[in-house]
Protein backbone atom coordinates (compact mmCIF):
# COMPACT_ATOMS: atom_id res chain seq x y z
CA UNK A 1 0.00 0.00 0.00
CA UNK A 2 1.37 3.18 -0.93
CA UNK A 3 2.05 5.46 2.26
CA UNK A 4 -0.29 8.41 0.97
CA UNK A 5 -1.30 9.97 4.45
CA UNK A 6 2.70 10.05 4.77
CA UNK A 7 3.64 11.49 1.91
CA UNK A 8 1.30 14.18 2.13
CA UNK A 9 3.00 14.95 5.51
CA UNK A 10 6.24 15.32 4.00
CA UNK A 11 4.23 18.06 0.90
CA UNK A 12 3.05 19.80 4.05
CA UNK A 13 7.08 19.99 5.31
CA UNK A 14 8.53 21.02 1.93
CA UNK A 15 5.38 23.83 1.75
CA UNK A 16 6.04 24.88 5.14
CA UNK A 17 9.69 25.61 4.82
CA UNK A 18 8.89 27.43 1.13
CA UNK A 19 6.85 30.09 3.54
CA UNK A 20 9.09 30.63 6.10
CA UNK A 21 11.59 31.39 3.43
CA UNK A 22 9.36 33.95 1.95
CA UNK A 23 8.83 35.30 5.51
CA UNK A 24 12.65 35.67 5.80
CA UNK A 25 13.47 36.07 2.24
CA UNK A 26 10.73 39.84 2.95
CA UNK A 27 12.99 40.78 5.87
CA UNK A 28 16.26 40.84 4.33
CA UNK A 29 14.42 42.85 2.05
CA UNK A 30 13.11 45.16 3.97
CA UNK A 31 16.05 45.18 6.05
CA UNK A 32 18.22 47.01 3.82
CA UNK A 33 15.26 49.14 2.77
CA UNK A 34 15.07 50.92 6.25
CA UNK A 35 18.82 50.63 6.65
CA UNK A 36 18.67 53.00 3.47
CA UNK A 37 15.43 54.72 4.78
CA UNK A 38 17.23 55.21 8.12
CA UNK A 39 13.85 54.42 9.03
CA UNK A 40 13.59 53.97 12.80
CA UNK A 41 10.25 51.87 13.28
CA UNK A 42 10.44 50.03 10.39
CA UNK A 43 13.40 48.27 11.64
CA UNK A 44 12.23 47.51 15.26
CA UNK A 45 9.25 45.96 13.01
CA UNK A 46 11.66 43.83 11.58
CA UNK A 47 13.54 42.76 15.27
CA UNK A 48 9.92 42.53 16.66
CA UNK A 49 8.66 39.92 13.77
CA UNK A 50 11.56 37.63 13.65
CA UNK A 51 10.42 35.86 17.26
CA UNK A 52 7.56 34.59 14.57
CA UNK A 53 9.99 33.13 12.39
CA UNK A 54 11.83 31.66 14.94
CA UNK A 55 8.67 30.09 16.27
CA UNK A 56 7.53 28.60 12.60
CA UNK A 57 11.43 27.20 12.35
CA UNK A 58 11.09 25.25 15.93
CA UNK A 59 7.58 23.65 15.09
CA UNK A 60 8.58 22.96 11.62
CA UNK A 61 11.47 21.16 13.40
CA UNK A 62 9.08 19.58 15.67
CA UNK A 63 6.90 18.38 12.98
CA UNK A 64 10.32 16.56 11.22
CA UNK A 65 11.04 14.91 14.46
CA UNK A 66 7.35 13.56 14.91
CA UNK A 67 7.36 12.35 11.25
CA UNK A 68 10.93 10.80 11.67
CA UNK A 69 9.50 8.92 14.96
CA UNK A 70 6.44 7.99 13.41
CA UNK A 71 7.31 6.86 10.12
CA UNK A 72 10.54 5.84 10.19
CA UNK A 73 11.41 7.32 6.79
CA UNK A 74 14.16 5.92 4.93
CA UNK A 75 16.10 6.81 1.16
CA UNK A 76 15.39 10.11 0.24
CA UNK A 77 12.37 10.71 2.35
CA UNK A 78 14.71 10.22 5.23
CA UNK A 79 17.35 12.61 3.66
CA UNK A 80 14.95 15.39 2.58
CA UNK A 81 13.90 15.56 6.47
CA UNK A 82 17.55 15.47 7.74
CA UNK A 83 18.21 17.83 5.17
CA UNK A 84 15.19 19.99 6.10
CA UNK A 85 15.71 20.20 9.54
CA UNK A 86 19.11 21.99 8.39
CA UNK A 87 18.05 23.96 5.77
CA UNK A 88 15.21 25.66 8.41
CA UNK A 89 18.09 26.69 10.80
CA UNK A 90 19.84 28.31 7.81
CA UNK A 91 16.81 30.19 6.48
CA UNK A 92 16.04 31.17 10.49
CA UNK A 93 19.48 32.81 10.80
CA UNK A 94 19.36 34.40 7.46
CA UNK A 95 16.48 36.16 9.25
CA UNK A 96 18.81 36.63 11.95
CA UNK A 97 21.34 38.25 9.42
CA UNK A 98 18.11 40.50 8.34
CA UNK A 99 17.41 41.44 12.12
CA UNK A 100 21.55 42.16 12.80
CA UNK A 101 21.04 45.06 10.29
CA UNK A 102 17.77 46.11 11.37
CA UNK A 103 19.54 46.87 14.65
CA UNK A 104 22.71 47.99 13.10
CA UNK A 105 20.06 50.89 12.01
CA UNK A 106 18.89 51.28 15.16
CA UNK A 107 21.96 51.37 16.94
CA UNK A 108 23.09 54.23 14.92
CA UNK A 109 20.49 56.13 15.54
CA UNK A 110 20.15 59.55 15.76
CA UNK A 111 22.89 59.11 13.16
CA UNK A 112 22.15 57.96 9.63
CA UNK A 113 23.78 56.07 7.62
CA UNK A 114 26.41 56.99 4.91
CA UNK A 115 25.76 58.26 1.59
CA UNK A 116 26.29 56.46 -0.89
CA UNK A 117 25.97 53.09 0.64
CA UNK A 118 28.89 52.06 -1.54
CA UNK A 119 27.93 48.31 -3.32
CA UNK A 120 25.67 47.38 0.04
CA UNK A 121 22.66 47.57 -2.62
CA UNK A 122 24.28 45.64 -4.97
CA UNK A 123 25.24 43.17 -2.52
CA UNK A 124 21.74 43.14 -0.94
CA UNK A 125 20.23 42.46 -4.80
CA UNK A 126 23.25 39.52 -4.91
CA UNK A 127 22.08 37.98 -1.69
CA UNK A 128 18.72 37.98 -2.36
CA UNK A 129 18.87 36.19 -5.72
CA UNK A 130 21.18 33.52 -4.33
CA UNK A 131 18.52 33.20 -1.97
CA UNK A 132 15.84 32.48 -4.31
CA UNK A 133 18.01 30.24 -6.39
CA UNK A 134 18.54 28.08 -3.45
CA UNK A 135 14.78 27.86 -2.27
CA UNK A 136 14.05 26.98 -6.17
CA UNK A 137 16.67 24.27 -5.87
CA UNK A 138 15.31 23.40 -2.77
CA UNK A 139 11.52 23.55 -3.97
CA UNK A 140 12.30 21.62 -7.43
CA UNK A 141 15.55 19.34 -6.72
CA UNK A 142 17.32 21.10 -8.93
CA UNK A 143 21.23 19.87 -8.53
CA UNK A 144 22.87 21.72 -10.92
CA UNK A 145 20.26 25.25 -9.43
CA UNK A 146 22.66 24.23 -6.16
CA UNK A 147 25.26 23.95 -7.71
CA UNK A 148 25.40 27.43 -9.27
CA UNK A 149 24.41 29.14 -6.33
CA UNK A 150 27.55 27.56 -4.70
CA UNK A 151 29.48 29.02 -7.15
CA UNK A 152 28.12 32.16 -7.32
CA UNK A 153 29.14 33.20 -3.76
CA UNK A 154 32.00 34.65 -4.80
CA UNK A 155 30.54 37.55 -6.91
CA UNK A 156 28.94 38.03 -3.02
CA UNK A 157 31.88 38.08 -1.61
CA UNK A 158 33.93 40.15 -4.19
CA UNK A 159 31.20 43.16 -3.33
CA UNK A 160 32.14 42.63 0.48
CA UNK A 161 35.43 44.07 -1.01
CA UNK A 162 34.80 46.47 -2.76
CA UNK A 163 32.64 48.17 -0.19
CA UNK A 164 35.33 47.14 2.31
CA UNK A 165 37.46 49.07 -0.11
CA UNK A 166 35.05 51.78 -0.25
CA UNK A 167 34.90 51.97 3.86
CA UNK A 168 38.38 52.39 4.28
CA UNK A 169 38.51 55.49 1.44
CA UNK A 170 35.87 57.06 3.18
CA UNK A 171 37.59 57.34 6.24
CA UNK A 172 41.13 57.96 5.29
CA UNK A 173 39.32 60.70 3.68
CA UNK A 174 37.25 62.26 6.68
CA UNK A 175 37.70 61.25 10.16
CA UNK A 176 33.97 62.51 10.69
CA UNK A 177 32.37 59.25 8.91
CA UNK A 178 34.51 56.26 10.28
CA UNK A 179 31.40 55.37 13.13
CA UNK A 180 29.05 55.39 10.53
CA UNK A 181 30.97 53.55 7.86
CA UNK A 182 32.02 50.81 10.78
CA UNK A 183 28.14 50.17 10.74
CA UNK A 184 27.71 49.88 6.96
CA UNK A 185 30.74 47.51 7.24
CA UNK A 186 28.70 45.23 9.65
CA UNK A 187 25.71 45.73 7.27
CA UNK A 188 27.77 44.63 4.27
CA UNK A 189 29.02 41.58 6.72
CA UNK A 190 25.76 39.89 7.29
CA UNK A 191 24.75 40.19 3.59
CA UNK A 192 28.15 38.50 3.17
CA UNK A 193 26.81 35.37 5.53
CA UNK A 194 23.70 35.39 3.96
CA UNK A 195 25.41 34.21 0.57
CA UNK A 196 27.15 31.42 3.28
CA UNK A 197 23.69 30.01 4.80
CA UNK A 198 21.99 29.85 0.78
CA UNK A 199 25.73 27.92 -0.14
CA UNK A 200 25.04 25.08 2.93
CA UNK A 201 21.13 25.04 1.80
CA UNK A 202 22.25 24.16 -1.70
CA UNK A 203 24.90 21.74 -0.17
CA UNK A 204 22.00 19.95 1.59
CA UNK A 205 19.68 19.77 -1.61
CA UNK A 206 22.23 18.38 -3.30
CA UNK A 207 22.94 15.54 -0.52
CA UNK A 208 19.04 15.04 -0.83
CA UNK A 209 19.01 14.35 -4.46
CA UNK A 210 22.02 12.67 -4.38
CA UNK A 211 23.37 11.31 -1.35
CA UNK A 212 26.64 12.98 -1.32
CA UNK A 213 27.47 14.99 1.83
CA UNK A 214 30.22 17.21 0.61
CA UNK A 215 31.08 21.45 1.01
CA UNK A 216 31.38 23.08 -2.00
CA UNK A 217 34.81 24.15 -3.39
CA UNK A 218 35.99 26.36 -0.50
CA UNK A 219 36.08 30.24 -1.66
CA UNK A 220 38.64 32.04 -3.04
CA UNK A 221 38.04 34.78 -0.97
CA UNK B 1 32.17 -24.01 18.16
CA UNK B 2 30.35 -23.13 15.19
CA UNK B 3 32.61 -24.45 11.74
CA UNK B 4 34.95 -25.58 13.40
CA UNK B 5 35.02 -29.31 13.72
CA UNK B 6 35.71 -30.41 10.43
CA UNK B 7 33.52 -33.56 10.31
CA UNK B 8 32.71 -32.68 6.69
CA UNK B 9 33.95 -30.54 3.70
CA UNK B 10 30.60 -28.43 4.29
CA UNK B 11 31.77 -27.41 7.63
CA UNK B 12 35.01 -26.44 6.90
CA UNK B 13 35.60 -23.48 8.90
CA UNK B 14 37.17 -21.84 5.96
CA UNK B 15 36.79 -21.35 2.07
CA UNK B 16 38.63 -23.87 -0.17
CA UNK B 17 41.87 -21.93 -1.52
CA UNK B 18 40.42 -21.21 -4.41
CA UNK B 19 37.41 -19.66 -2.98
CA UNK B 20 39.47 -17.76 -0.56
CA UNK B 21 39.66 -14.61 -2.53
CA UNK B 22 37.57 -12.12 -4.00
CA UNK B 23 35.90 -13.66 -6.42
CA UNK B 24 33.02 -11.54 -7.13
CA UNK B 25 32.05 -13.47 -10.16
CA UNK B 26 29.42 -11.14 -11.39
CA UNK B 27 27.01 -12.23 -13.85
CA UNK B 28 23.68 -9.96 -14.58
CA UNK B 29 20.77 -9.82 -12.56
CA UNK B 30 18.11 -9.72 -14.74
CA UNK B 31 16.80 -6.36 -14.94
CA UNK B 32 19.10 -4.46 -12.16
CA UNK B 33 20.57 -1.38 -12.23
CA UNK B 34 24.64 -1.30 -12.88
CA UNK B 35 26.21 -1.42 -9.37
CA UNK B 36 22.82 -1.81 -7.48
CA UNK B 37 24.12 -5.21 -7.00
CA UNK B 38 26.94 -5.64 -5.24
CA UNK B 39 28.79 -8.85 -4.65
CA UNK B 40 32.04 -7.60 -4.10
CA UNK B 41 32.42 -9.66 -0.67
CA UNK B 42 35.76 -10.21 1.30
CA UNK B 43 34.84 -13.72 2.75
CA UNK B 44 31.75 -15.19 1.53
CA UNK B 45 30.33 -18.68 2.78
CA UNK B 46 27.46 -19.04 0.79
CA UNK B 47 27.57 -18.03 -3.35
CA UNK B 48 24.31 -18.02 -5.36
CA UNK B 49 25.36 -18.18 -9.11
CA UNK B 50 22.55 -17.58 -11.92
CA UNK B 51 19.83 -18.96 -9.58
CA UNK B 52 16.26 -19.70 -11.17
CA UNK B 53 13.59 -21.51 -9.91
CA UNK B 54 10.29 -23.14 -11.31
CA UNK B 55 7.22 -24.30 -9.40
CA UNK B 56 6.19 -26.76 -12.29
CA UNK B 57 6.06 -24.63 -15.25
CA UNK B 58 5.90 -21.39 -13.42
CA UNK B 59 8.93 -19.45 -12.84
CA UNK B 60 9.04 -17.60 -9.41
CA UNK B 61 13.09 -16.90 -9.32
CA UNK B 62 14.72 -15.89 -12.36
CA UNK B 63 18.73 -15.45 -12.42
CA UNK B 64 19.87 -14.39 -9.03
CA UNK B 65 23.48 -13.85 -8.53
CA UNK B 66 24.38 -12.71 -4.75
CA UNK B 67 27.49 -13.95 -2.52
CA UNK B 68 26.38 -14.18 1.31
CA UNK B 69 28.67 -12.54 3.86
CA UNK B 70 30.18 -14.91 6.50
CA UNK B 71 29.28 -14.20 9.84
CA UNK B 72 27.11 -11.26 8.84
CA UNK B 73 23.18 -10.97 8.84
CA UNK B 74 21.96 -10.46 5.29
CA UNK B 75 18.29 -9.43 4.69
CA UNK B 76 16.29 -10.52 2.18
CA UNK B 77 13.42 -7.70 1.16
CA UNK B 78 10.24 -7.46 -1.26
CA UNK B 79 6.45 -7.68 -1.33
CA UNK B 80 4.57 -10.75 -0.83
CA UNK B 81 5.54 -12.87 -3.78
CA UNK B 82 9.04 -11.26 -5.04
CA UNK B 83 10.54 -14.74 -4.07
CA UNK B 84 12.52 -14.07 -0.83
CA UNK B 85 11.63 -16.42 0.75
CA UNK B 86 11.50 -19.26 -2.22
CA UNK B 87 15.21 -18.14 -2.52
CA UNK B 88 15.82 -18.54 1.00
CA UNK B 89 14.40 -21.87 1.04
CA UNK B 90 17.19 -23.26 -2.23
CA UNK B 91 20.13 -22.39 0.66
CA UNK B 92 19.25 -25.33 2.54
CA UNK B 93 17.51 -27.39 -0.34
CA UNK B 94 14.07 -27.02 1.55
CA UNK B 95 12.40 -26.88 -1.86
CA UNK B 96 13.03 -30.35 -2.50
CA UNK B 97 10.63 -30.84 -0.76
CA UNK B 98 7.74 -29.60 -2.84
CA UNK B 99 6.63 -31.45 -5.70
CA UNK B 100 7.47 -30.50 -9.06
CA UNK B 101 10.15 -27.45 -8.26
CA UNK B 102 13.12 -26.90 -10.74
CA UNK B 103 16.23 -25.62 -9.43
CA UNK B 104 18.91 -24.15 -12.59
CA UNK B 105 22.19 -22.23 -11.28
CA UNK B 106 24.48 -23.25 -8.16
CA UNK B 107 24.55 -22.55 -5.20
CA UNK B 108 27.78 -23.47 -2.64
CA UNK B 109 28.55 -23.35 0.48
CA UNK B 110 32.53 -22.81 1.92
CA UNK B 111 32.92 -23.52 -2.10
CA UNK B 112 30.97 -26.47 -2.03
CA UNK B 113 27.57 -27.44 -4.66
CA UNK B 114 24.96 -27.84 -2.38
CA UNK B 115 22.74 -28.54 -4.78
CA UNK B 116 24.89 -31.17 -6.77
CA UNK B 117 22.95 -34.50 -6.60
CA UNK B 118 25.68 -36.60 -4.89
CA UNK B 119 24.62 -34.16 -1.77
CA UNK B 120 22.12 -35.35 0.75
CA UNK B 121 20.04 -32.92 1.44
CA UNK B 122 19.82 -33.51 5.07
CA UNK B 123 23.23 -33.07 4.97
CA UNK B 124 23.02 -29.56 3.67
CA UNK B 125 20.21 -28.89 6.19
CA UNK B 126 22.62 -30.26 9.19
CA UNK B 127 25.03 -27.13 8.40
CA UNK B 128 22.52 -24.82 7.29
CA UNK B 129 19.45 -25.02 9.91
CA UNK B 130 16.62 -22.97 9.59
CA UNK B 131 14.04 -20.63 12.21
CA UNK B 132 9.90 -20.38 10.28
CA UNK B 133 7.33 -17.42 11.08
CA UNK B 134 5.83 -19.40 13.36
CA UNK B 135 7.74 -20.73 16.42
CA UNK B 136 7.14 -24.97 16.14
CA UNK B 137 8.78 -26.79 19.38
CA UNK B 138 8.40 -30.24 19.44
CA UNK B 139 5.54 -31.73 21.80
CA UNK B 140 8.47 -32.29 24.20
CA UNK B 141 10.68 -31.08 26.86
CA UNK B 142 12.99 -27.71 26.77
CA UNK B 143 16.32 -30.00 27.23
CA UNK B 144 15.25 -32.96 24.20
CA UNK B 145 13.65 -30.15 22.22
CA UNK B 146 17.35 -28.67 22.34
CA UNK B 147 18.98 -32.30 22.24
CA UNK B 148 16.82 -33.90 19.97
CA UNK B 149 18.51 -32.65 16.52
CA UNK B 150 22.02 -33.43 18.27
CA UNK B 151 21.25 -36.83 19.10
CA UNK B 152 19.46 -38.43 15.46
CA UNK B 153 22.89 -36.75 14.25
CA UNK B 154 24.23 -39.32 16.46
CA UNK B 155 26.20 -36.74 18.95
CA UNK B 156 28.65 -38.29 21.10
CA UNK B 157 29.80 -35.52 23.61
CA UNK B 158 28.71 -34.22 26.85
CA UNK B 159 24.72 -33.80 25.86
CA UNK B 160 24.02 -31.78 28.83
CA UNK B 161 26.60 -29.19 28.09
CA UNK B 162 25.35 -28.75 24.49
CA UNK B 163 22.07 -28.63 25.44
CA UNK B 164 23.36 -25.75 27.86
CA UNK B 165 25.73 -23.90 25.08
CA UNK B 166 22.58 -23.56 22.44
CA UNK B 167 20.18 -22.61 25.11
CA UNK B 168 22.79 -20.02 26.31
CA UNK B 169 23.59 -19.10 22.80
CA UNK B 170 20.00 -18.36 21.73
CA UNK B 171 19.94 -16.09 25.54
CA UNK B 172 17.45 -18.79 26.94
CA UNK B 173 19.36 -20.36 29.28
CA UNK B 174 18.53 -18.07 32.71
CA UNK B 175 14.93 -18.34 31.80
CA UNK B 176 14.50 -22.20 31.32
CA UNK B 177 17.59 -23.86 33.60
CA UNK B 178 15.36 -24.91 36.27
CA UNK B 179 12.46 -25.97 34.32
CA UNK B 180 14.13 -27.92 31.22
CA UNK B 181 12.28 -31.00 31.76
CA UNK B 182 8.78 -28.70 31.40
CA UNK B 183 7.23 -28.70 27.62
CA UNK B 184 8.80 -26.14 25.03
CA UNK B 185 5.11 -25.61 24.37
CA UNK B 186 4.38 -24.12 27.62
CA UNK B 187 7.03 -21.11 27.50
CA UNK B 188 5.63 -18.01 25.73
CA UNK B 189 5.98 -17.51 22.23
CA UNK B 190 9.24 -15.35 22.34
CA UNK B 191 10.65 -18.23 23.97
CA UNK B 192 9.58 -20.39 21.89
CA UNK B 193 11.19 -18.74 18.87
CA UNK B 194 14.48 -18.81 21.10
CA UNK B 195 14.11 -22.38 22.10
CA UNK B 196 13.65 -23.30 18.16
CA UNK B 197 16.82 -21.00 17.94
CA UNK B 198 18.62 -23.24 20.61
CA UNK B 199 17.40 -26.24 18.71
CA UNK B 200 19.00 -24.73 15.46
CA UNK B 201 22.09 -24.12 17.12
CA UNK B 202 22.50 -27.48 18.48
CA UNK B 203 23.81 -29.26 15.81
CA UNK B 204 26.39 -26.82 15.07
CA UNK B 205 25.62 -25.01 11.78
CA UNK B 206 27.37 -22.77 9.78
CA UNK B 207 24.30 -21.26 8.63
CA UNK B 208 20.85 -19.78 10.35
CA UNK B 209 18.35 -18.79 8.39
CA UNK B 210 15.43 -17.11 9.47
CA UNK B 211 11.66 -16.86 7.53
CA UNK B 212 10.27 -13.91 8.91
CA UNK B 213 11.24 -15.08 12.71
CA UNK B 214 9.38 -12.09 14.84
CA UNK B 215 6.27 -11.76 12.49
CA UNK B 216 4.43 -13.38 15.44
CA UNK B 217 6.29 -11.88 18.23
CA UNK B 218 5.10 -9.18 20.21
CA UNK B 219 7.50 -5.87 20.41
CA UNK B 220 9.70 -6.83 23.44
CA UNK B 221 9.89 -10.40 22.04
CA UNK B 222 10.63 -9.29 18.42
CA UNK B 223 13.64 -6.97 20.24
CA UNK B 224 15.35 -9.73 21.95
CA UNK B 225 15.56 -11.69 19.00
CA UNK B 226 16.86 -9.27 16.87
CA UNK B 227 19.27 -8.36 20.23
CA UNK B 228 20.21 -12.15 19.76
CA UNK B 229 20.74 -12.08 15.92
CA UNK B 230 23.59 -9.55 16.12
CA UNK B 231 24.84 -11.93 19.21
CA UNK B 232 24.74 -14.81 17.04
CA UNK B 233 26.39 -13.32 13.90
CA UNK B 234 29.71 -13.31 15.94
CA UNK B 235 29.69 -17.30 15.54
CA UNK B 236 27.47 -18.08 12.98
CA UNK B 237 26.07 -16.54 9.49
CA UNK B 238 22.41 -15.26 9.27
CA UNK B 239 19.97 -15.00 6.43
CA UNK B 240 16.53 -13.47 7.43
CA UNK B 241 13.31 -13.02 5.10
CA UNK B 242 11.77 -10.03 6.77
CA UNK B 243 8.52 -7.70 5.45
CA UNK B 244 9.74 -5.29 8.22
CA UNK B 245 11.99 -3.06 6.66
CA UNK B 246 12.77 -1.40 10.18
CA UNK B 247 13.93 -4.94 11.22
CA UNK B 248 16.13 -5.35 8.05
CA UNK B 249 17.57 -1.94 8.60
CA UNK B 250 18.07 -2.38 12.53
CA UNK B 251 19.68 -6.34 12.03
CA UNK B 252 21.53 -6.86 9.27
CA UNK B 253 25.04 -5.55 7.61
CA UNK B 254 23.89 -6.37 3.64
CA UNK B 255 20.24 -6.15 2.35
CA UNK B 256 18.73 -7.58 -1.04
CA UNK B 257 15.45 -5.99 -2.24
CA UNK B 258 13.49 -8.70 -4.77
CA UNK B 259 10.81 -7.92 -6.63
CA UNK B 260 8.46 -9.94 -9.35
CA UNK B 261 6.88 -7.87 -12.26
CA UNK B 262 3.88 -8.10 -13.69
CA UNK B 263 4.69 -12.14 -14.86
CA UNK B 264 5.18 -12.14 -11.42
CA UNK B 265 9.08 -13.84 -11.54
CA UNK B 266 10.91 -13.24 -8.98
CA UNK B 267 14.57 -11.24 -9.44
CA UNK B 268 17.10 -9.36 -7.37
CA UNK B 269 17.14 -5.92 -7.51
CA UNK B 270 19.76 -4.48 -5.53
CA UNK B 271 22.19 -5.88 -2.87
CA UNK B 272 24.39 -3.52 -1.15
CA UNK B 273 25.32 -2.45 2.45
CA UNK B 274 22.60 -2.09 4.36
CA UNK B 275 23.32 1.42 5.23
CA UNK B 276 23.48 2.75 1.61
CA UNK B 277 20.52 0.32 0.54
CA UNK B 278 18.38 2.51 2.92
CA UNK B 279 20.02 5.97 3.19
CA UNK B 280 20.67 6.00 -0.96
CA UNK B 281 19.54 2.66 -2.77
CA UNK B 282 20.82 3.24 -6.64
CA UNK B 283 17.64 1.41 -8.23
CA UNK B 284 14.54 3.73 -8.71
CA UNK B 285 12.24 0.48 -7.50
CA UNK B 286 14.18 -0.58 -4.04
CA UNK B 287 13.60 3.74 -3.77
CA UNK B 288 9.83 3.83 -4.14
CA UNK B 289 9.36 0.36 -2.37
CA UNK B 290 11.14 1.08 1.14
CA UNK B 291 9.86 4.84 0.79
CA UNK B 292 6.43 2.91 0.39
CA UNK B 293 5.73 4.80 -3.22
CA UNK B 294 4.44 1.47 -3.97
CA UNK B 295 3.63 -1.67 -2.88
Amino acid sequence: MPREAYHRDLTAIQERVLALSARARRAVEESVLSFRAADLVWSHRIDVEDEQINEERLAIEERCIAIIAAQQPVAVDLRRLASTLFITSEIERIADHAVGIARINLMMAPETPPRPLSYLPSMADRALAMFDDAMRAFDTDDVSLARQVCQSDDDLDRLQDRVYTDVIEAMRADANVVERNTYLLWAAHNLERIGDRCTNICERVVYTVTGEMKDTDPSTF
Amino acid sequence: MAETDGKASLMSARPPAADAGRAPRLSPNAGAVADAVDNDIEDAIIDIQGLSLWYGKAKAVENVTMRVPRRQVTALIGPSGCGKSTLLRCLNRMNDLIPGVKVAGAVTLNGEDIMAPAIDPVEVRRHVGMVFQKPNPFPKSIYENVAFGARINGYQGNMDELVRFALERAALWDEVKDKLKQSGLALSGGQQQRLCIARAIAVQPAVVLMDEPCSALDPIATQRIEDLMRELAKEYTIVIVTHNMQQAARVSDRAAFMLAGDERIGRLVEYRHTEDLFTNPRDQRTEDYITGRFG
